[in-house]
């Protein structure tokens, strides 16, 4: 997969640092403040997750690392052009196969159908789909359409991966089955990830590390490393360890919203 | 990180293919209470046909075989109804496919930006409102009492369900999916191609069904205002009922009648085979 990665990087940030957010802050038109003084940066081979209260501008963020916004302060530096972007629905096409749906992003950038073909394969066999190519949206679970919606974004083979609460509306087990795959993902292609989510848990057992966010103006408040290696057993989730960290992680963001 | 070094999925149960279940309808439906209710129609209508005759005033509500009669066994009035029937479907179609191009371009135009809608949909409301009997001799002035005419009552009467819905589905896309579209910085053309028009297409089958049996009416209507070039349905019903020929008349209406139902049947049908199959249709 021949992919031109634009090596733009600004002087001052490290080389593996693709995402860089330095006092950032975002004052809508109504004027509101939804994010305040924020520093983040995701580097390669991290998986940042940020959870917060609603409404705090998690999603924000989101939007403005993946230029959908325009922050009003403070600098925001991405260093590739191969960025894949999650939204909390899984916004497949209604009237295009699982195949169609995957090969849109290659389609938009003008590339041949061969090439197109072969990337949404690969991409639907990376998330499990394989069989599934020539079913409707409508005909697929909750589940199984987020995952179309992964094999869209990982056709574009993205170097930062952004996801806003993709989860969110799954069940408990499918939730868990997908945090799973990501990770697997993560191992295999070593991209930058930047999660958005409400869970505790899944933002402890899916990160490298933990952003906790303040209530409106969102602020950072507290950042934990996660200590647990990569790939993770998905038993970890049932560890001591792991239920001090999720509880560490709550009582900050408790402290954080009062 | 390549996509080519895919590794099947493990630790998980991947779904398996050919256990979705795909919703039916069932095969042939119910088909016989409106047969019931026909019959019922057809003797409610010979009970009323027999007051009349009672009265000595069969004229004016002929039976059914009457018009049944007049329908395919009088040469006079076959002469005359079936090439009006022909002449007013030429102007329904000739007025529909104007009705649609005029009706999507204004909807895109519209759905370009919102002060371009604001601007202009007041406007085409009001064009709804036109009571047509009020403007025809407008109509036929500038553009003559014959075919043109009528194509131009067909066109007024039956645009604005094409531009309402066209507009609608235009704008159905949710925002997630436009900015889906927008991060891959696709152009205005690709994001209508790709996303809205396709969107659109289930709300615009609705207007087209609505359009199309609008234009029947529209396709009569004018023929009746407008009196000049080949006479349509609408002059073969005012023909037949000015000479009191009861039966002649009312083939006229019936045929007229079965014209409008058919268009709908067949566009209902156009709109499952566009859109059935991922669109839920109801």
């Amino acid at each position: 997969m021949t992919l031109t990665a634009t090596a733009s990087t600004p002087a001052g940030v490290g080389s593996a640092t693709l995402l860089d957010f330095a006092d950032v802050a975002m004052r809508f038109d109504t004027g509101t403040v939804a994010l305040e003084g924020v520093d983040l940066a995701v580097r390669r081979g991290e998986f940042v997750t940020v959870v917060g209260p609603s409404g705090c501008g998690k999603s924000t963020l989101l939007r403005i690392a993946s230029g959908l916004e325009t922050a009003t302060a403070g600098t925001v530096s991405v260093s590739t052009k191969r960025i894949g972007y999650v939204f909390q629905d899984a916004t497949l096409l209604p009237w295009r196969s699982v195949q169609r749906n995957v090969e849109l992003l290659a389609e938009l950038h003008g590339e041949s159908a061969d090439e197109r073909r072969r990337k949404a394969a690969a991409a639907i066999e990376l998330v499990g789909l394989t069989g599934f190519e020539t079913s409707l949206p409508k005909q697929l679970s909750g589940g199984m359409r987020m995952r179309t919606s992964l094999a869209r974004s990982l056709t574009l083979d993205p170097e930062l991966f952004l996801f806003d609460e993709p989860f969110g509306a799954l069940d408990e087990i499918t939730r868990e089955r997908l945090n799973d795959e990501l990770l697997r993902l993560f191992t295999e292609q070593q991209f930058a990830g930047l999660f958005i989510t409400h869970s505790v848990s899944e933002a402890v057992y899916l990160s490298t590390r933990v952003v906790v966010m303040s209530g409106r103006p969102g602020r950072i408040v507290k950042t934990f490393d996660v200590p647990f290696p990569m790939p993770r057993d998905p038993d970890i989730r049932y560890s001591a360890e792991f239920g001090e960290l999720v509880g560490e992680v709550s009582h900050a963001l408790r402290e954080g919203h009062r | 990180m390549a996509l080519d070094t895919a590794s099947p999925v493990t630790g998980t149960q991947p779904p398996v293919p050919g256990q979705v279940p795909v919703r039916r309808r069932p095969a042939g439906g119910n088909w016989w209470p409106p047969a019931v209710a026909f019959i019922a129609i057809i003797a409610l209508w010979y009970g009323i046909a027999g007051i009349f005759a009672a009265q000595g005033r069969p004229f004016l509500w002929p039976a059914p075989h009457d018009v049944l009669f007049a329908l395919v066994a009088e040469p006079s009035a076959a002469a005359t109804i079936y090439p009006a029937l022909l002449n007013s479907v030429l102007v329904a179609v000739t007025g529909l496919v104007i009705a649609v191009v005029i009706g999507v371009i204004i909807a895109v135009l519209m759905a370009q930006a919102r002060w371009v809608e604001r601007s202009f949909f007041p406007y085409a409301v009001i064009l709804q409102c036109v009571p047509i009997l009020a403007i025809t001799p407008l109509i036929g002035a500038i553009v003559g009492y014959n075919f043109a005419g009528k194509v131009v009552v067909t066109v007024i009467i039956s645009l604005f369900p094409i531009i309402a819905n066209t507009l609608f589905g235009l704008q159905s896309a949710d925002r997630a999916q436009r900015e889906l579209f927008k991060l891959q910085r696709a152009s205005r053309w690709t994001l209508l191609t790709k996303l809205q028009f396709p969107a659109a297409m289930p709300s615009f089958m609705v207007g087209l069904r609505n359009a199309a049996g609008l234009s029947v009416i529209g396709a009569v209507i004018g023929d009746q205002l407008m009196g000049q070039g080949s006479p349509g349905l609408g002059s073969a019903i005012s023909v037949f009922s000015s000479r009191i020929q009861a039966p002649e008349t009312w083939a006229s209406l019936l045929v007229a009648s079965v014209f409008g139902v058919a268009v709908f049947l067949l566009f209902g049908l156009l709109s499952r085979l566009a859109v059935g199959k991922w669109f839920d249709l109801g």
